[in-house]
């Protein structure tokens, strides 16, 4: 393929061009508008050059809008904070519980660990609505709606099978001798544990959390169905400030960058480990 | 691989540490044991649900009733357009996401440092809230301001409403859905394409062998666990597609998007049918536990082959 004719280096120039376009070009044009003020939104046809202002972010981050309608008190920094706490509490929580297991999947062959690690694969692929239909009503009768603890316990069925399937891998991946031979030399279990197994798959560790921070702040449905407005992350709270705000367009582009810059920083930072990741450990990245 | 031997510690007995040795794998899944009973116990509950006449708004007249939430569907046209909706949106999402991810991969195949980068940065739509993303082309879609219903109108369609008009509500969501999850077919099918053996395509290469025989007797058949284990990947998820349609029309213009999970949401949280909505949600979790069976088999075989041990 080194040998290609300038047609054909010239049509895959121009077909990865118009790939970049439509992939990019949603996100620097809602960047854009973010700097922009609702006129200069407004005008027809759009313009590329215009001077940009933070007024969008202000109004944002003092939690103001000046609508057309008048003033609206809108804390959309509150939701910012949310996504923050919930997303980092659950994977904080499901690394402490998921990587001693995925150690045990790993290292132990006993039928109960295949069973779990299966069903909850499987579960991965149910209708998320289908357990969390019923969990709100339980929910309810146990108090846990609309409380942070109930929020990063479902969040748990995101984060805890991502972490189990992709740290089990790299546990697999290390051989078993090592640790027998650091067992050998009179260290317990736990030591071989602590300060082998989990330093050598330290990378996996990482991927694996940072994967489910992206996931845990990119879902959608379970605040929407458990949690009110004062708990909500912001893939909910940016579409409750869409009809809130009306036709304030910057702030809301301005809203939308907020949300997603987190996670597009993460996913740059860890883009080597996405691959292996995403695919659950089925393609070496 | 082996199983770890309980070795003796000098601080315990041989038979403490044994005991202890084995119950350890247990106790230490235990935590992700409670996680799965915490999923399995809402999932029974759907079940039976499902065969319960169970209203919130008319919670006496709650009760048994088999499977007649079942038996409902079978002659109520809101399920057939669900269901037909649901399909045709999975249908077109992954075809369209596959063949496009294909060509973007095979775009991309050379591992150059231009090609990385091209890689890494469309990697962003996947890393965006599929909300979130709704709500961008929702921006870029408005009829009054829309950067894309201006560029349409150039080419003289003025009046395009994109999700807002029942004839381009479903082009208009799918195309969300394919740029945001393109780039998943795409890494899957890249890294595959990277780590097949170079011979074939040098001896093909030697021997002069046309591109397209090249593509289709031998990257195709080779790059085939890949693109089963990514379509399967995107087809479970695409036919439970929530976020993006709820984000840019509830499931409207009228009915024209009402996939199962919407409809399942509204079925709850709007007419309160607790019985219907768990039917519903039952019947989708069939499909989607059939086309898993699948999965997991196929991704398990791959998983195998990456980790160097098949």
């Amino acid at each position: 393929m080194d040998h290609s004719s300038l047609a054909s280096r010239v049509f895959r120039r121009i077909a990865l061009a118009l790939v970049l376009v439509f992939f990019m070009f949603p996100i620097v044009w809602i960047f854009l508008m973010s700097f922009q003020t609702n006129e200069q939104i407004l005008r027809i046809p759009p313009r590329i050059l215009f001077e940009p202002t933070l007024a969008n972010y202000e109004a944002l981050i003092s939690g103001h809008l000046r609508t057309t309608a008048g003033n609206l008190e809108i804390s959309f920094m509150r939701n910012l904070m949310n996504s923050f706490v919930l997303s980092s509490a659950a994977v904080l929580l499901a690394l402490l519980l998921g990587v001693p297991a995925a150690y045990a999947f790993a290292r132990f062959k006993f039928r109960l660990g295949e069973t779990i690690a299966f069903t909850l694969l499987s579960f991965r692929f149910a209708p998320p609505l289908l357990v969390l239909l019923p969990l709100s009503l339980y929910y309810q009768q146990l108090g846990l709606n609309d409380t942070y603890f109930g929020i990063v316990w479902v969040y748990q069925l995101i984060a805890l099978p991502l972490i189990l399937w992709i740290v089990r891998g790299y546990f697999e991946d290390i051989s078993p001798d090592i640790e027998h031979a650091y067992r050998l030399a009179g260290h317990s279990w736990r030591e071989a544990f602590t300060r082998i197994a989990v330093p050598l798959a330290g990378p996996g560790i990482a991927a694996a959390g940072l994967l489910s921070f992206i996931f845990c702040w990119n879902n959608f449905v379970f605040a929407l169905i458990l949690a009110s407005a004062d708990k909500q992350p912001v893939t909910v709270g940016a579409l409750a400030f869409v009809t809130a705000s009306g036709i304030q367009y910057g702030q809301i582009a301005a809203a939308i960058v907020l949300s997603v810059t987190p996670t597009l920083l993460l996913a740059l930072y860890a883009q080597r480990y996405l691959v292996e990741g995403l695919s659950l450990g089925a393609v070496k990245g | 691989m082996s199983m770890v031997q309980p070795l003796q510690t000098q601080a315990l007995p041989r038979r403490a540490a044994r005991l202890r040795g084995r119950i350890l794998p247990y106790l230490l899944s235990l935590p992700a044991l409670l996680v799965c009973i915490a999923i399995l116990v809402p999932f029974v509950t759907a079940a039976i649900y499902s065969l319960q006449r169970y209203r919130l708004n008319l919670p006496y007249l709650r009760g048994f009733i088999g499977v007649d939430n079942y038996i409902d569907f079978l002659s109520d046209p809101a399920f057939w357009n669900t269901l037909r909706i649901s399909l045709v949106y999975t249908a077109l999402t992954v075809v369209l996401e596959l063949l496009l991810g294909l060509g973007i991969a095979m775009l991309l195949r050379r591992p150059t440092r231009f090609h990385n980068a091209v890689s890494i940065v469309l990697l962003l739509p996947l890393m965006t809230a599929p909300a979130i993303a709704a709500l961008m082309w929702k921006l870029m879609t408005n009829p009054s301001f829309g950067i894309l219903s201006y560029l349409v109108s150039l080419f003289g369609a003025h009046d395009f409403k994109w999700a807002s008009d029942p004839s381009t509500a479903l082009f208009t969501v799918v195309l969300v859905d394919v740029w945001v999850y393109t780039p998943f077919i795409m890494i899957l099918l890249l890294a595959g394409l990277r780590s097949l053996p170079r011979q074939p395509f040098e001896a093909a290469a030697l021997d002069g062998v046309p591109a397209s025989f090249v593509f289709f007797r031998i990257t195709l058949p080779m790059l085939a666990p890949y693109i089963v284990t990514a379509s399967l990947f995107r087809l479970l998820d695409s036919i439970q597609q929530f976020d993006i349609v709820y984000a840019m029309t509830q499931g409207g213009p009228g009915d024209r998007l009402m996939v199962f999970q919407v409809q399942a949401y509204l079925e709850f949280f709007q007419y309160t049918n607790v019985g219907r909505s768990a039917a519903l949600l039952m019947i989708l979790w069939l499909i989607t536990n059939i086309l898993s069976n699948i999965f997991i088999k196929n991704w398990l075989r791959l998983r195998a082959r990456a980790h160097g041990h098949a």
